[in-house]
């Protein structure tokens, strides 16, 4: 099976190229990391974590949301997700991937991460984090290719693979959740001490798992003779529909606690993502864009004639994508820090080699991406055949 | 099988190739570079036998870190029943003086480059740091 | 594959895994670790350390205790303040004590600096979060740092609601200008460090090089250390007489330093 990602068009070639060089270019940022230290990117001792840690809490969520296709379709035998499936459980091996990779550039002292394993700690969520990440990646791998070679073969999966699909649905919760746990419960960090957060988590989880799933289907109906079915990605639709108003009503929900009670440990936080704080407003602008777009795209998907049309819902789907990217890729992870115990507001900007560094591993991302969906394209083309 | 005069003849060559550090020294009486570490001068006892330090200094070494820095354990009574304190800084070097003379001669021969020393030092380290 | 073939593969394998097992087995026996105390060490049931702060303020240019504690454990001056390493240092009144600063507070005390340290807590949050137990609390209280096992991942950095320790964004070395002291290691890039309570001194029955130093430019007093526990120490005898109070204690994590203000 994983032959058929070895023959493709002039179009796949070029695309593994382009993410081949990236991802190249990533690797050599790295090396000067892994010899000059983490000074090369903008951290310090006010905000030790940043882009890396943004990125793997953003695509923890985009892992997760694979459950929002398997539940319907395994749970609840909805047939229409019967070609979906696939797709979700390839796009969560790579997101996973890219949350591990993350995690790695972002250690200071990476020859040691076996140190998590040898000296288990159960009460730290990262070591948590680590176990239900590997286990969500080995059980995806594992569903993915049990159902997807008795697909290709034209039989039944075997029937022990269904408790551990059942097993992944919970599972997929827990990945988000444990991510979420890493922040809720630290007295240090108010910005992040609510019990809200984890909900929030999965909102926008599954507002933006499935809008990029939904991009996906649309490319691969574009551009192959892969179709997930148009009832299928209305339905997706409507499931990032009903996320997306979850997620704002959550936000609206932590504005308002914040504000209200005008504690200044909780406010301060809220003041510096909307409005700057002593003069310090570097997330301001992606801030109010990021609602401006989450908002517009709710609304827009209200109506069912604009959310059936595919075109706005690639442009509505993006935006989505986008307006969540900056809520948990940027706003979420460095506000916590800011202001920092002492009161004082360092600000972070990455710097290019950690920028390159993050493409790297997107473009790795979206290598393991393009290689799995090629096979999933090339088997179901002939399947049809 | 086929081509049996040409595969013969490789695999001969290869043979020959990979026992070459072997025949080689012992046809010519030089075995290359031999790695000389400078023993200390007064102190002719380690902490264990000779034998044992070649084998294991790394075994001992780590437990030496677990106990003093993990478990505040700071005597070691070693085989003999003769009494240290646990320190790569002030039992170690003590005798063995600079890294350069004597841990980095096996060390740079057989291409090992232990991190001990991006945090320990030794007192000509420091000068040259300085 | 024919079935000799099989069998040999099958022979060899468990033979190589036999071998590789068996070595350790033939090493040669060795010492051990002495579960005696180390003649000389200073124990406690609890360390704790209690600042004058009046008669800390009655020097404020002081750095005495910052300059020794960093010299003697090869701290590194790291100009930068977005990449600096401090063990211990002063913040104003009004940082450390959020809660206890008010428009109407004495006048120019909001302003004034006050010495902050790791508070070495009774129920410490780095030690809580610390995936691979680099980070741990002793028995006597201190909570210690083995940079042997660490990651570098700056979880504890993260949970600390006192911001008392430091990362090493780079190799510290370069940035170590007042002479490394060979008897204490140095740090490498891409670990978290902190206070330690000098450890290495208590072992040697010395307290912490921050205290003995106030005493001997300060006078007794301004810096008090001892065990807690122990009723009749001069630190227990101290908190018993003065009003003393502690940075965010509302977070429950039950800091061993104590402000006598």
């Amino acid at each position: 099976m994983l032959e058929k990602a070895l023959h493709g068009s002039r179009r796949y070639w070029t695309l593994i190229g382009i993410l081949s060089a990236l991802s190249l270019v990533g690797v050599l940022a790295y090396l000067k990391q892994l010899s000059t230290g983490l000074v090369i990117t903008g951290l310090s001792r006010d905000v030790p974590w940043g882009l890396y840690i943004a990125q793997f809490t953003f695509l923890v969520g985009v892992a997760a949301s694979a459950v929002m296709v398997v539940l319907p379709y395994y749970l609840h035998n909805y047939k229409a997700f019967g070609r979906l499936t696939i797709l979700g459980e390839f796009l969560a091996i790579s997101a996973v991937t890219m949350c591990m990779l993350f995690i790695f550039v972002d250690m200071g002292q990476p020859t040691r991460v076996l140190n998590v394993i040898l000296y288990p700690t159960p009460n730290s969520l990262m070591f948590w984090d680590m176990m239900v990440l590997q286990g969500y990646l080995i059980l995806n791998i594992l569903i993915a290719y049990v159902t997807f070679t008795s697909e290709e073969k034209g039989v039944h999966p075997p029937s022990w693979i269904k408790p551990i699909i059942i097993l992944s649905i919970p599972w997929a919760i827990s990945i988000h959740t444990v991510t979420a746990f890493l922040y809720s419960g630290l007295g240090a960090r108010p910005f992040w001490l609510t019990a809200i957060l984890a909900p929030r988590f999965l909102a926008s989880a599954f507002a933006s798992g499935p809008s990029l799933l939904i991009v996906f289907c649309l490319i691969l109906r574009k551009y192959t003779k892969f179709d997930a079915g148009e009832e299928a990605i209305k339905k997706l639709s409507e499931i990032v529909t009903y996320a997306m108003a979850a997620n704002i009503f959550f936000v609206l929900v932590e504005l308002f606690t914040a504000l209200y009670s005008d504690i200044p440990e909780h406010k301060h936080h809220f003041e510096y993502l909307f409005f700057g704080l002593h003069g310090h407003n570097a997330l301001v602008p992606f801030m109010w864009t990021s609602q401006f777009l989450a908002v517009t795209a709710l609304v827009l998907l209200l109506f069912p004639k604009i959310r059936n049309n595919f075109t706005y819902l690639f442009a509505i789907c993006v935006g989505i994508i986008a307006a969540i990217w900056i809520e948990k890729g940027l706003g979420m992870v460095v506000t916590g820090f800011i202001p920092s115990p002492l009161g004082k507001v360092t600000e972070y900007s990455p710097t290019l080699r950690e920028a390159l560094i993050t493409l790297g591993i997107y473009a790795g991302g979206f290598l393991i991406i393009t290689v799995l969906y090629k096979i999933a394209v090339s088997v179901r083309e002939e399947l049809e055949t | 099988m086929y081509d049996k005069g040409k595969i013969m003849a490789g695999l001969a060559v290869f043979l020959v190739m990979l026992t070459l550090p072997f025949w080689y020294s012992a046809a010519t009486g030089k075995a290359g570079v031999k790695p000389d570490p400078v023993l200390p001068k007064t102190e002719k006892k380690c902490v264990e036998s000779r034998q044992y330090m070649r084998d294991a200094h790394m075994d001992l070494l780590n437990r030496w870190r677990d106990a003093v820095v993990r478990e505040d354990r700071h005597i070691y009574v070693s085989q003999d029943g003769t009494r240290y304190e646990m320190s790569l800084n002030n039992t170690c070097m003590k005798c063995h003086v600079e890294k350069a003379q004597f841990c980095d001669k096996c060390h740079t021969y057989l291409g090992e480059s232990p991190f001990c020393w991006d945090c320990h030092l030794d007192k000509k380290e420091v000068k040259g740091v300085m | 594959m024919d079935e000799s073939r099989r069998a040999f593969l099958k022979t060899a394998g468990c033979a190589i895994l036999g071998a590789g097992l068996a070595a350790p087995i033939a090493r040669a026996v060795a010492g051990a670790v002495s579960a005696d105390a180390t003649p000389g060490e200073l124990t406690a049931g609890r360390w704790a350390i209690a600042v004058n702060v009046r008669k800390c303020l009655q020097r404020e240019d002081c750095r005495a205790c910052i300059d020794a504690c960093h010299v003697a454990h090869n701290v590194p001056l790291i100009k930068d303040p977005l990449r600096e390493i401090k063990w211990i240092w002063k913040e104003p009144f009004k940082d450390t004590f959020a809660a206890e600063t008010h428009p109407y507070l004495e006048k120019g005390l909001a302003g004034k600096n006050v010495l902050v340290l790791c508070n070495h807590c009774d129920n410490p949050p780095c030690v809580r979060v610390c995936p691979t137990k680099a980070t741990w609390k002793r028995p006597d209280g201190i909570v210690m740092m083995d940079q042997h096992r660490c990651i570098g991942c700056r979880y504890c950095i993260v949970g600390c609601p006192y911001g008392s320790r430091s990362f090493n964004w780079q190799d510290p070395r370069p940035f170590i200008t007042t002479g490394i002291k060979p008897e204490y290691p140095t740090r490498m890039k891409g670990v978290v460090e902190k206070c330690t309570f000098c450890t290495e001194r208590l072992v040697k029955g010395l307290p912490p090089v921050c205290v003995e130093v106030c005493n001997k430019v300060a006078g007794p007093g301004t810096m008090t250390f001892g065990d807690i526990r122990d009723p009749n120490s001069e630190v227990a005898r101290v908190l018993k007489d003065r009003f003393s109070i502690r940075r965010k204690p509302e977070l429950g994590t039950e800091p061993q330093i104590f402000y006598l203000v």
